[in-house]
C-alpha cells in the first residue's frame, strides 16, 4: 500500500493541517510516513500545498509528479493538480469554493461542500476536518477511530471543547462519500 | 521507543540540545528559520545562550568566541548565510575551536530561490573560506539522521578541534517524518583545559584562541600539524552507505534527497530487470574515494550516474577523481529549487545503461 496525497488550498483552509493530520494518523496506525510543504513564494495570499506520502514500506520519495489522490480546496489548485494524479485516481474537491467539475474521466471525483457543512455545525474553520473525513471513508486507508483519537489528543485540556465539533465534521465529512 | 513526528528543521535544534549545546547564534534565513525559532524558545530553557545575532557574520564570531570559551557552539544558516559565515569558519578552523555549522541548502548563485538546492559541495567539502582546511561535512538523507549527526557533530567537532558541518538541502528542513530519539554513542573527548580561554586560574600558561601566526616557518608548522589532524578525520571519519550495489551494473551517486528519491527509481529500475543500486556518500568530507574505488573496479558495474540538485555537477568532481576513468559516468541534475523527479531518475539510468551494452 502507498498513497502518495497532494493537499492544496490557499493559505488558512487548513490544507496543510489535512495533510499532518494523515501523517500523524498514519504514524499511530504504523505506517511509514513523510510530509513535505510547498514552502515558496505562492504561499503569501496564494496556494500552498503539501504532498504526504503513508507507505507500508520505508518512503523513498517525500516529492513525487503523480499523486494517487488530489485534495483540491480552490480552484487554482484542482487546475494545478488534476492533470497529475495517477489514472484511476481520486479527487476531493472542495466544492464550497470550487465551482468546476474534475475534467478527466478516468478518475473517481468526489465534491464535498466543506465550508456549507462546517457552517451547519456552527464553526467555518473545521471545513478541512470534514475533507478529512471524506478522504479517510473513500479511502479507507486510515481507521475512523484512529483519526478521532487524535483529534481527542489534539484538543485534550483547556481546547477540550472543540473535540465534538472536530468529531463531528470529521464524521459528517465520512457521511459525503457513503 | 516510540517514533515521533518532527520537522526537519526543529528535530536538528531539538537534537543539538540533546547534544549539550549551549550556545546557539541564530539569524534567519529561509529555508532553516525553524532552527533560530525552536532554540530562542527551548535553548534558555535547557539552560542554554540564545541570541539572534545582528547578522550573519556576527553570528558565527560569536560561535568563535563560545567556542574558544570551551562551550559547546552553534549556529545554522541557509547557502547566502553561510557564504557570509565562512571568514569565520576559516578561522574557527586556523585557531582550532570546535564549532557545529548547519547549512540547510537554498538554490543559488548569490540569493538564488528558497527553494532547495545542493550548490554548496565545493564551498562544504573543499574550505569555503582561504587557507589550507577542511571540515568533516555530514549530509543527511532522511530526519533520522539529521538528529543523529547532529549529535555526533558536537563530538566531533571536540575531538578534533575542528568546525563540523551538517549539510542538507531546504526539503529536509521543512519536511515532517517520524524519528525515534535512540541513544547516540559518546565519545571520548580529550579536556579543553588545555585551550580554552576559561581563565588562567592555576595555568602555568595563558590559553590564547589565535589564528595568526606570522612567523613562516611557525605557521608552516602549525599547518603541517593541522593537516596531520586532517589526515587522522579522513582516516576515522568516513561514512558511506550502499544500496543493492552487489549485482549492480549502474551505480548511482546521490546524497541527500536525491538519495532518496534514487530509492524510489531503483524500485522501479529492479522492477523492470534493470540491475541498479545506490552509492550514498554521508560524509562529503571526507568523501569515500577507496570505496567508490572498489565499487568502480568490480566486474560487474559497467556505468555511473551522478546526480544532484545542482545544474553543473559538484560532487561529480569527487565522483570522477574516485572512479578515475574507469568506467564511464553520467549526469543529471537540476537547480533553482527543482527536486530531480523519480521519473527524470528511472529514464537517465535507462539511458546509461543502453550506452553501455
Amino acid at each position: 500500500m502507498k498513497k502518495e496525497v497532494i493537499i492544496s488550498g490557499f493559505g488558512g483552509q487548513g490544507g496543510l493541517a489535512i495533510g499532518k493530520n494523515l501523517v500523524e494518523a498514519g504514524l499511530a496506525e504504523g505506517l511509514n510516513v513523510t510530509w513535505a510543504p510547498s514552502y515558496g513564494p505562492e504561499m503569501r495570499g496564494g496556494t500552498a500545498n503539501c504532498s504526504v506520502v503513508l507507505s507500508d514500506k520505508p518512503v523513498g520519495s517525500p516529492v513525487f509528479n503523480h499523486s494517487t489522490e488530489l485534495i483540491a480546496l480552490n480552484e487554482p489548485s484542482l487546475a494545478k493538480f488534476e492533470a497529475g494524479v495517477l489514472p484511476g485516481g481520486t479527487v476531493f474537491v472542495n466544492s464550497s469554493v470550487v465551482t468546476d467539475r474534475v475534467s478527466r474521466d478516468d478518475l473517481t471525483a468526489y465534491y464535498i461542500p466543506c465550508g456549507q457543512i462546517a457552517e451547519e455545525i456552527g464553526n467555518s474553520k473545521v471545513a478541512n476536518m470534514v475533507m478529512l473525513g471524506a478522504y479517510v471513508a473513500a479511502t479507507g486507508v486510515l481507521k475512523p477511530e484512529t483519526i478521532e483519537a487524535m483529534i481527542a489528543e489534539m484538543f485534550a485540556g483547556a481546547k477540550a471543547k472543540f473535540i465534538p465539533l472536530n468529531i463531528e465534521a470529521f464524521r459528517r465529512g465520512m457521511a459525503c462519500v457513503k | 521507543m516510540a517514533k515521533e513526528l518532527w520537522k526537519g528543521n526543529e528535530a536538528i535544534a531539538e537534537a543539538a540540545i540533546r547534544a549539550g549545546c549551549d550556545c546557539f547564534f541564530g539569524y534567519p534565513i529561509t529555508p532553516q528559520s525553524e532552527v533560530p525559532e525552536y532554540m530562542s524558545t527551548h535553548l534558555p530553557k535547557a539552560g542554554g545562550v540564545f541570541v539572534q545575532a545582528e547578522s550573519e557574520l556576527a553570528a558565527i564570531n560569536m560561535v568563535y568566541g563560545a567556542g574558544g570559551s570551551g562551550k559547546r557552539a552553534m549556529t545554522s544558516s541557509s547557502s547566502p548565510g553561510i557564504s557570509l559565515k565562512q571568514e569565520g569558519i576559516t578561522y574557527l578552523a586556523g585557531a582550532e575551536v570546535p564549532a557545529v555549522i548547519v547549512n540547510c541548502m537554498r538554490g543559488g548563485p548569490g540569493l538564488g530561490t528558497i527553494q532547495p538546492g545542493q550548490g554548496d559541495y565545493y564551498q562544504a567539502t573543499r574550505g569555503g573560506g582561504n587557507g589550507d582546511y577542511r571540515t568533516v561535512v555530514l549530509s543527511p538523507s532522511n530526519i533520522q539522521e539529521a538528529v543523529d549527526f547532529v549529535q555526533e557533530a558536537f563530538d566531533i567537532a571536540d575531538q578534533y578541534r575542528n568546525p563540523v558541518l551538517v549539510v542538507m538541502d531546504g526539503l529536509i528542513g521543512q519536511m515532517m517524518e517520524p524519528i525515534e530519539w535512540r541513544e547516540i554513542p559518546k565519545r571520548k573527548l580529550p579536556s579543553k583545559d588545555e585551550w580554552a580561554t576559561t581563565g588562567r586560574r592555576d595555568r602555568a600558561h595563558t590559553n590564547i584562541i589565535n589564528s595568526l601566526f606570522l612567523d613562516a616557518e611557525i605557521c608552516n608548522a602549525h599547518n603541517v600539524r593541522l593537516t596531520a589532524k586532517l589526515a587522522e578525520m579522513e582516516k576515522n571519519e568516513v561514512r558511506w552507505e550502499e544500496v543493492q550495489c552487489d549485482d549492480a551494473e549502474l551505480v548511482i551517486t546521490a546524497y541527500g534527497t536525491p538519495a532518496r528519491i534514487a530509492l524510489t527509481a531503483i524500485d522501479i529500475l529492479r522492477s523492470e530487470g534493470y540491475k541498479v543500486g545506490l552509492f550514498r556518500p554521508i560524509t562529503l568530507w571526507p568523501f569515500p574515494e577507496k570505496a567508490l574505488r572498489d565499487l568502480a573496479a568490480s566486474g560487474h558495474v559497467k556505468a555511473f550516474l551522478d546526480v544532484e540538485m545542482s545544474t553543473t555537477g559538484q560532487m561529480i568532481d569527487d565522483v570522477r577523481l574516485s572512479v578515475l576513468g574507469k568506467k564511464p559516468i553520467s549526469y543529471l541534475g537540476c537547480a533553482g529549487g527543482l527536486i530531480p523527479t523519480v521519473e527524470d531518475m528511472v529514464e537517465a539510468a535507462r539511458k546509461a545503461l543502453k550506452e553501455v551494452q
